[in-house]
């Protein structure tokens, strides 16, 4: 689960992490008032969607009146915002951050991200703030720094002493960035977090660090303990169709294809996308119904499937290990007639009983189902019959 | 031969009268495995499926003399479980449950390899030697005996990839699913070690995915110690970035953990690609005859 800038610097501000101030506007009206309470001559403006390249797309602007503060918040408020990260469709901007302004004196990078190899956190920190560190890592490697942190141990002062020499840091400014540091780590392990990113991260004419933007990720499977970060997620910032298929055990992710998919289990229902493409056809969607699916889970993965109206024919592709195929093609006869589905259905059952599936499926005699012997045989049908409906 | 379980391991079930592992004890008993009894906190002294219950796994472990464990607990307690079975030196600890928070994994891992235990998962179906033990809920009938070792992240789609073998004419010796999640306790390369030294398996399949760089660590491996054949598919080819793909690992990062990058780097060391998951079982199969 991400978060917004706004919501991720009030929490990182609790761990002792240096940021500016700020206020989070939805109105016109509160972005002026809290221009008044931030006091100044000049704010920064930033729009606050889950995505990154906001500077870029106009997301994010310096304002040095009052009158250029109401132009640029009414522009920003209720613009979609196209940045590399959203999409053609771009982001709606619902919300905005208001900031005090900051002096610049260079800018750096700071994140920590959970290292798979390694299985633990990483640190890492770059005197390249302000463009993407993964650019930096293939460009000038050399000034990336990066330090593990054994979760036996926590973050101890050696951590932070590798970071700071490694980043050629003053005296003055070692203090401030061990502690900045020390409070972020803090803030990604006990919020169990699997991304915090603060890029830049600007050292000012005080020699102090601050966080100019936040991002946080969480792990999804730990927020039962979290309740205070579930709160804090933006449903506007969901694809609804995802939400949905996730309140009902499913997992769903849109794409651009015209073949839509069901399938059971996660590494399937990839490998049901791959064989599509391989075939000559786009997959429409990821759709996971879990490795033991029903006859609930199947009807509700048709409804949401057939919202898309890109999708010209659906491939079901169920490996019914433990639950029977007998079963499993009752569910799909019933979801079909429930759903009513039109395009063609081109089904796959294997495992248990799959022949008395299949038999079961052709007795039915309904017009645009056709069975399929295996996955290669699967998806061939699917793509032809996608794409002579299609035309 | 085969690797980790045989008809010999002693099984104990964590969770054991919950309705999933009530479901699937009885499907593992069904196929053979010699479950010894299960633990339940609360309802020790009982029998269930005729097995003894009992309230810690050390109890369970001193009274029964289990050496290999399923958990089957839901996921806020799974980490406490798996250290709970190191601790009592249980020594192949298959962990089915998914949605194990990162962190828990994090120390359940590093504790279990201080104890010299295997552990095996989190979310993933578990391990089974075809026709003497199945510890997992797949499905027994698909894996007949063969020269096959078979290491997958995913569920189904190892089952999908044992029909495959079997249809083509061969057969699995021990499949693994090691599961999808960001930190397992087993590896593709921890597996292909055991694999190695087992005179049964003739040849691997290994099913990777997105996410990660297991994938890339075994090519890394095979390259350098591992010669029997090996055919390996990556699942998520079409994965878009920066989604993820149902499993809590299946996630490209960036740019990195991507199936090229993988499929790449086990092609460079001497992997045979299957460049669809249709034809896995042919290739297996063909490379193996072709060797004779």
């Amino acid at each position: 689960m991400n978060i917004h800038e706004y919501q991720a610097k009030a929490i990182l501000a609790d761990y002792g992490v240096t940021i500016l101030k700020g206020a989070m506007a939805e109105t016109l009206e509160d972005a002026v008032q809290a221009a008044e309470i931030l006091g100044g001559k000049s704010w920064v403006v930033k729009a606050q969607i889950h995505a990154g390249g906001r500077g870029k797309a106009g997301g994010i602007k310096l304002v040095k009146s009052r009158a250029e503060l109401e132009e640029t918040v009414k522009k920003m408020l209720g613009m979609r915002l196209i940045t590399h990260q959203t999409g053609s469709e771009g982001k709606l901007v619902k919300k905005i951050y208001l900031e005090e302004t900051a002096v610049i004196k260079k800018e750096y990078y700071l994140g920590i991200v959970l290292d798979r190899a390694k299985e633990m956190p990483v640190i890492i920190a770059s005197t390249e703030g302000g463009v993407e560190i993964e650019k930096v890592a293939a460009e000038t490697p050399e000034k990336i720094v990066k330090v593990a942190v054994d979760p036996l141990i926590g973050f101890r002062s050696f951590h932070a002493r590798e970071l700071v020499f490694g980043l050629g840091l003053t005296t003055i400014q070692q203090k401030s960035f061990s502690h900045f540091v020390k409070a972020l780590y803090h803030a990604y392990y006990q919020k169990e977090c699997n991304l915090i990113e603060i890029n830049p991260l600007i050292l000012n004419d005080k020699d102090e660090f601050i966080a100019l933007d936040a991002k946080m990720g969480f792990d999804d499977n730990a927020l039962f303990r979290h309740q205070e970060i579930r709160n804090l997620q933006d449903l506007d910032e969901e694809e609804p169709s995802e939400l949905e298929a996730g309140s009902f055990g499913l997992n769903y992710i849109k794409l651009e294809g015209n073949v839509g998919c069901m399938v059971n289990g996660a590494g399937l229902a990839m490998s049901t996308m791959d064989i599509i493409k391989h075939e000559g056809g786009e997959p429409a969607n990821f759709l996971d119904v879990g490795g033991a699916a029903s006859a609930e889970t199947v009807t509700k993965g048709f409804e949401i499937i057939l919202r898309d109206p890109g999708v010209k024919a659906i491939f079901v592709n169920i490996f019914g290990g433990i639950v029977r195929c007998d079963r499993i093609a009752r569910g799909i006869l019933d979801a079909t007639g429930a759903s009513g589905v039109q395009i063609p259905l081109i089904i796959r059952l294997d495992g248990t009983n799959s022949k008395e599936a299949v038999k079961i499926l052709q007795q039915a005699k309904i017009d645009n189902i056709i069975t399929a012997t295996d996955l290669a045989d699967g998806a061939r049908k699917a793509v032809k019959a996608a794409g002579e409906m299609g035309r | 031969m085969s690797i980790l379980v045989n008809k010999q391991s002693k099984v104990l079930v964590q969770g054991f009268t919950g309705k999933e592992a009530t479901f699937h004890s009885e499907q593992c008993l069904s196929y053979g495995t010699n479950i010894v009894g299960g633990v339940t906190p609360g309802k020790g002294g009982q029998i269930h499926l005729g097995k003894p219950v009992f309230n810690t796994v050390r109890e369970a472990v001193r009274a029964t003399g289990a050496d290999v464990s399923m958990i089957l607990v839901p996921s806020a307690f799974a980490a406490d479980a798996i250290m709970e079975a190191a601790a009592a030196e249980i020594r192949v600890i298959v962990c089915i449950t998914e949605g194990i928070p990162v962190q828990d994994v994090m120390y359940a891992k590093k504790y279990v390899k201080d104890k010299g235990s295997v552990l095996i998962g989190p979310n993933c179906p578990g391990i089974i030697t075809s026709e003497e033990s199945k510890i997992g809920i797949m499905p027994g009938f698909v894996f007949k005996k063969g020269t096959i070792g078979l290491i997958s992240k995913s569920g189904t789609l190892t089952y999908e990839m044992a029909k495959q073998i079997v249809i083509n004419g061969a057969g699995i010796s021990t499949a693994i699913g090691i599961g999808g999640d960001p930190i397992i306790g087993t590896t593709f390369v921890d597996l292909l070690k055991l694999f190695k030294d087992d005179p049964e398996t003739e040849a691997v399949v290994m099913i990777g995915e997105i996410g990660g760089d297991l994938e890339i660590q075994a090519a890394d491996y095979i390259e350098q110690e591992f010669t029997k054949p090996v055919v390996a598919f990556i699942a998520g080819q079409t994965a878009p970035r920066g989604k993820r793909m149902g499993h809590a690992g299946a996630i490209i990062a960036g740019s990195k953990g991507t199936a090229i990058e993988k499929m790449n780097a086990l092609k460079n060391a001497g992997v045979n690609i299957a460049e669809t998951p249709a034809v896995v079982g042919e290739t297996i199969v063909k490379i193996m005859k072709n060797k004779e």
